[in-house]
């Protein structure tokens, strides 16, 4: 079974992804995992979960082509750029001030 | 002929003591890092390889303690001796290049190094029992690691075949398999390039 491994740097910190280990079962995933991650005190906590446990994401409904969502459908340097020509603000190039 | 360093140590029963279990862990460092590269997967290859490491580090703390008392160096003691003045037990000296086997004296090694460092983390003498309770830390974890291993094998007759196998060497000390010349032979042959004296 496949583990996939979070460390923690320091305390307070997001634990980030670190790698992956295979072993039969839990206790032999943290063996592998004390024994790959932490053996040199490079972390100050681990995470270690199943492949299978984590519930993943990747297909996203977007039908309406809703882009007033999403950052990028948002232009927002034509819409300063409208709005500084409309105040007066504008610089003679066009540019932002 | 046997070297300077063997006729002081039966006047030390401290260094005599220590020598045993530093030759334990020497040659079974030795046979554990044999796996390096060839274990069955790659998770063990590095379990073991971290094993052997620990296990030499365990040897050499034990030497440094034994030297002091032989007015040596560890270096002089793990290396410039000859095989048949080594203390190991006749269980370490074996090249088991069968998963089941070396899993198996694994097992039996650390049940009786478990034991060992019982009774010597209880000693009067601190330095020993201080050290004892070191390499116990360390221990802990290749202590779960065979357990771990003999419940995933404990039904597997060529692992119980092997248990049974190796179970009499376990603390046979009283003389050494054909094993452990050829085996000193490669440990040493580095050493054994330079003169006596040499600065590495």
């Amino acid at each position: 079974m496949i583990y996939e491994v979070f460390r923690q740097e320091r305390k307070g910190q997001a634990f980030q992804h670190a790698g992956s280990i295979e072993a039969p079962d839990e206790r032999f995933a943290e063996w592998y995992a004390r024994e790959q991650y932490g053996r040199r005190g490079e972390s100050v906590g681990l995470w270690v979960v199943a492949r299978e446990s984590v519930l993943q994401i990747d297909e996203f409904v977007d039908e309406l082509n809703r882009n007033y969502h999403r950052v990028d459908g948002y232009p927002l340097k034509e819409k300063l750029k409208e709005a500084r020509e409309r105040a007066g603000t504008a610089t003679k190039t066009g540019g932002q001030g | 002929m046997a070297s300077p360093v063997l006729r002081r140590v039966s006047e030390h029963a401290r260094a005599e003591l220590l020598l045993a279990i530093a030759d334990d862990e020497l040659i079974l460092g030795w046979r554990d890092s044999e796996w390096t590269g060839i274990a069955p997967f790659l998770e063990e290859d590095v379990a073991f390889s971290s094993i052997a490491q620990n296990e030499i580090g365990h040897a050499r703390a034990l030497y440094e303690l034994a030297a002091r008392d032989l007015g040596t160096t560890a270096d002089e003691l793990a290396l410039d001796r000859q095989p048949e003045e080594y203390r190991c037990s006749e269980l370490v000296e074996l090249r088991l290049p069968e998963w089941e086997r070396t899993i198996a004296r694994h097992v039996l090694y650390e049940q009786a190094d478990a034991e060992r460092l019982e009774r010597l983390k209880a000693s009067d003498d601190t330095e020993v029992a201080g050290l004892a309770a070191k390499i116990d830390r360390e221990e802990a974890y290749h202590r779960l690691h065979a357990e771990m291993w003999h419940e995933r094998l404990k039904d597997e007759p060529r692992y119980v075949d092997a248990l049974e196998e190796l179970r009499p060497l376990v603390d046979r000390r009283e003389g050494h398999t054909a094993e452990l010349a050829p085996l000193w032979e490669e440990m040493t042959i580095v050493r054994r390039s330079q003169p006596a004296g040499t600065v590495w």
